[in-house]
């Protein structure tokens, strides 16, 4: 009988594994805000990044500050490899990221060890 | 609170319980039992493993899992299942708890220390730049830092002394070290109108020289921003991790689960010893070897690219370079200097350079540079000339020393005398490929002076390390077919492609395309088009900015023979890549299956603590095996043969 329950919890539990990890949940894309000569966001990191789909404004110089709450060593590097970028965040410390907007496009940014994804937009 | 500081608490509380575990078979036990046991990993947990489970349950909220997950599920099961064991009675496996912290985090305390190691390429080169100059202000060389220094300064720079930015010599000579930037490792003769690099050391002369590039522009900077910009680039191969990265902890989890529900409901195990298998499964594995294994490789093989003066601009041409079958060469400034000189003078060599000195002294013409480069090499001073006179399409005229005295080209044979030994030679000239310039006095030709745009002497060596590679080398110019035949036998090339228009050229890459992967190796602007077309470009660093943009790969100080150690540093580090791959892939694949039980029947199976031990090795192995590709030797094949 016990085992029975136990081999129930069990598969509910890989059924909610499933449905947590890998169902659709829909992420809110986030613009910048923009005062017209630069646009600026914050982004916190903790156990990922919020926002981590962010909007930019073509040819405004856009600034994304990165603060990093979590002390995994994983999230401890941001990477943009499509503009160069690799920047450590120290921990609780706002880190000013500069973005060239000039071309339009979709980038992906990343953790160090590439677990973590954000999404840049520039349109 | 640091990596290494919970590292360090982490096992000083372990300690005692690792003792216990030891010492046990002798008779010692822990005083204070379980309850000592439980005090200790609390405080392992609590600060320790604390971060973990934080970062974890960040990321569940968001429907993300990450190595953190692993690790923080892994060592809450095995502490709380202990409490509940203690409560009713039954054996404890606190110390999994604790000893599995301690070795990732001992794990993780090396990693980040080898990281920082893989990517300090770019650091050191930041550091190269000078702190200050010598700058000429109202009169005086005065000491300003580096940034005050502005595009048209003056600025002296004294023996050994570090030359600040990029510039020209105006006054003075001296002998350059410019090992640091372009990996060449001989010193390098300098004297005015040569062009200097800011960063190089400056060894045995005082030299003044105008600044005309600063700050970002200089080439240091831009090497800085290339290998930046190369050291985190996306090499294709990573697709496949960044997808097995996205799914691998649920799944992970699920084979955990899967792994107790089948030994507790199925194979009747209890409860402890399904839990242990299942913490196992879950400490073993490790997406981080798998994320590190290219990033790393990547970075050290460029960082180390840039110090023998080769850049790999990213990981996509990394990968292409692989494949490789035919490596194309545009001719000028590739194979050849790019600057006539003369090879051979026929007749009374001072006399007929003297006279074709004086005659061209006012020219500027390519050829007439070459005949006066060589007369002030032999210190060879021109005469007066007058009367000077173009003689329409065929040369120039002028009265030397009371005879009238003509340089020109063949045309000039109708109207003077040409001797039979001359013309034997002259047929010779031709046919090895060279631009011959007669000279006539009176209504004699005196002599001939050959001129050819020479290969570069190290042209030749790497041909053949190529061929040596196995790869087919072709030479596409727009020289006649003459010409280029000759260049081509003379440096070992295989096939020649002449008269191709500039326009033309991607063409004839994208026609060898068909053939397989193509790199071509050009140097000006009318190579651009073809850079990009081909599989993998390769700029030479002399050669204009256009090229140097377009090119994946660029080579700093115009050498040859880096086209072959570039191949091989490429291919080197793409193998490292896939190798780290293979690793961190066939570790979880073997991992798994020993930690879930699955061969205890044949007496093999892993406790929590040695899964966590052979994790945390495990991406220290792929980090490390990275850093190593900084030793290994690059070596061209022709030379080893």
């Amino acid at each position: 009988m016990v085992k029975v329950i136990v081999l129930i919890v069990g598969l509910v539990i890989i059924g909610f594994i499933l449905w947590w990890f890998f169902g659709k949940h829909t992420v809110n894309a986030v613009s910048a805000e923009s005062n017209g000569q630069t646009q600026q966001i914050n982004i916190d990191v903790n156990g990922g990044y919020s926002p981590e789909n962010v909007v930019l404004k073509k040819g405004v110089p856009a600034v994304l500050n990165f603060t990093r709450r979590d002390s995994s060593t994983c999230l401890d590097h941001v990477v943009f490899s499509d503009f160069g970028i690799n920047q450590t965040l120290p921990k609780n410390e706002a880190q000013s990221i500069k973005i060239d907007t000039s071309k339009a496009g979709e980038y992906q940014w990343a953790c160090g060890m590439d677990m973590f994804h954000g999404k840049l937009t520039i349109k | 609170m640091s990596i290494t500081k919970r590292f360090w608490i982490s096992l000083v509380f372990s300690l005692p319980m690792l003792a216990n575990m030891i010492l046990i078979p002798f008779g010692w036990m822990l005083p204070g039992g379980d309850w000592t046991q439980l005090i200790l990993t609390t405080v392992v947990m609590v600060v320790s493993a604390g971060p973990f489970i934080k970062s974890a349950w960040a990321s569940f909220t968001k429907h993300h899992s990450n190595m953190d997950t692993l690790v923080a599920i892994g060592t809450a099961t095995a502490y709380f299942y202990s409490i509940y064991a203690m409560a009713t009675g039954q054996p404890v496996f606190f110390e999994s708890a604790a000893f599995v912290t301690t070795f990732v985090l001992l794990g993780q305390v090396f990693e980040e220390r080898m990281r920082n190691n893989a990517s300090n390429a770019v650091e050191k080169l930041v550091n190269l730049q000078a702190k200050d100059a010598e700058v000429l202000r109202d009169g005086q060389y005065v000491r300003v830092p580096l940034e005050e220094v502005v595009s048209g300064d003056v600025l002296r720079v004294k023996p050994g002394q570090k030359i600040p930015v990029d510039g020209v010599i105006i006054k003075g000579s001296s002998s350059v070290d410019e090992s640091m930037v372009t990996g060449e490792s001989m010193p390098v003769e300098k004297t005015v109108d040569d062009a200097v690099i800011g960063s190089t050391i400056n060894s045995n002369g005082t030299f003044l020289f105008k600044a005309n590039k600063v700050g970002d522009q200089t080439m240091l900077a831009q090497i800085v921003e290339l290998v930046k910009k190369a050291q985190n680039s996306h090499a294709p191969i990573q697709k496949l991790t960044d997808k097995v990265s996205d799914i691998f902890v649920p799944v992970v989890l699920i084979i955990a689960i899967l792994t107790f529900l089948v030994w507790y409901v199925f194979l009747a195990a209890s409860l402890a010893n399904a839990l242990i298998f299942a913490v196992s499964v879950v400490v073993i594995v490790c997406p981080c070897a798998l994320g590190l294994a290219t990033p790393t490789a990547l970075m050290v093989g460029t960082g180390c690219g840039a110090k023998m003066g080769v850049l790999i601009k990213n990981g996509e041409v990394l990968e292409a370079v692989n494949d490789v079958k035919t490596v194309v060469f545009d001719k000028t400034g590739t194979i050849t200097e790019g600057q006539p000189k003369v090879t051979d003078v026929v007749g009374d060599e001072q006399r007929v350079l003297t006279v074709a000195a004086s005659l061209e002294e006012a020219s500027e013409h390519p050829l007439a540079a070459a005949i006066l480069k060589r007369a002030k090499a032999l210190n060879l001073t021109g005469q007066t000339a007058q009367q000077f006179q173009a003689v329409e399409g065929k040369g120039v005229q002028a009265v030397l020393g009371g005879q009238t005295a003509v340089v020109g080209n063949h045309k000039l044979l109708a109207d003077f005398k040409f001797d039979a030994a001359m013309e034997q030679r002259e047929a010779a000239l031709q046919d090895a490929g060279k631009t011959v310039v007669y000279v006539g006095v009176d209504d004699r030709i005196i002599g001939m002076i050959a001129i050819q745009d020479v290969p570069k002497e190290t042209s030749k060596q790497a041909i053949a390390d190529l061929k040596a590679r196995g790869l087919k080398t072709v030479m596409l110019t727009g020289d006649n077919e003459r010409v280029a035949k000759a260049v081509a036998n003379e440096v070992g090339i295989d096939q020649v492609i002449a008269d191709v228009l500039p326009s033309d050229k991607a063409d004839h890459v994208q026609a060898l395309q068909k053939s397989g992967k193509v790199a071509f190796v050009g140097d000006g602007i009318n190579d651009a088009p073809a850079l990009t077309v081909a599989d993998v470009g390769i700029a030479m660093g002399s050669g204009t900015d256009v090229a140097i943009d377009a090119g994946g790969i660029v080579l700093v100080k115009n050498d040859l023979r880096d086209v072959d150690r570039a191949l091989a540093l490429s291919r080197k580090t793409f193998n490292r890549i896939k190798l780290n791959l293979f690793w961190a892939f066939i570790y979880n694949v073997l991992g798994i299956p020993v930690a879930a039980g699955l061969f205890f029947a044949v007496g093999l199976s892993l406790s929590p603590e040695l899964a966590g031990l052979a994790m945390a090795f495990s991406s220290l192995s792929v980090v490390t095996s990275s850093v190593l590709l900084n030793k290994a030797k690059i070596e061209t094949r022709a030379r080893v043969a």
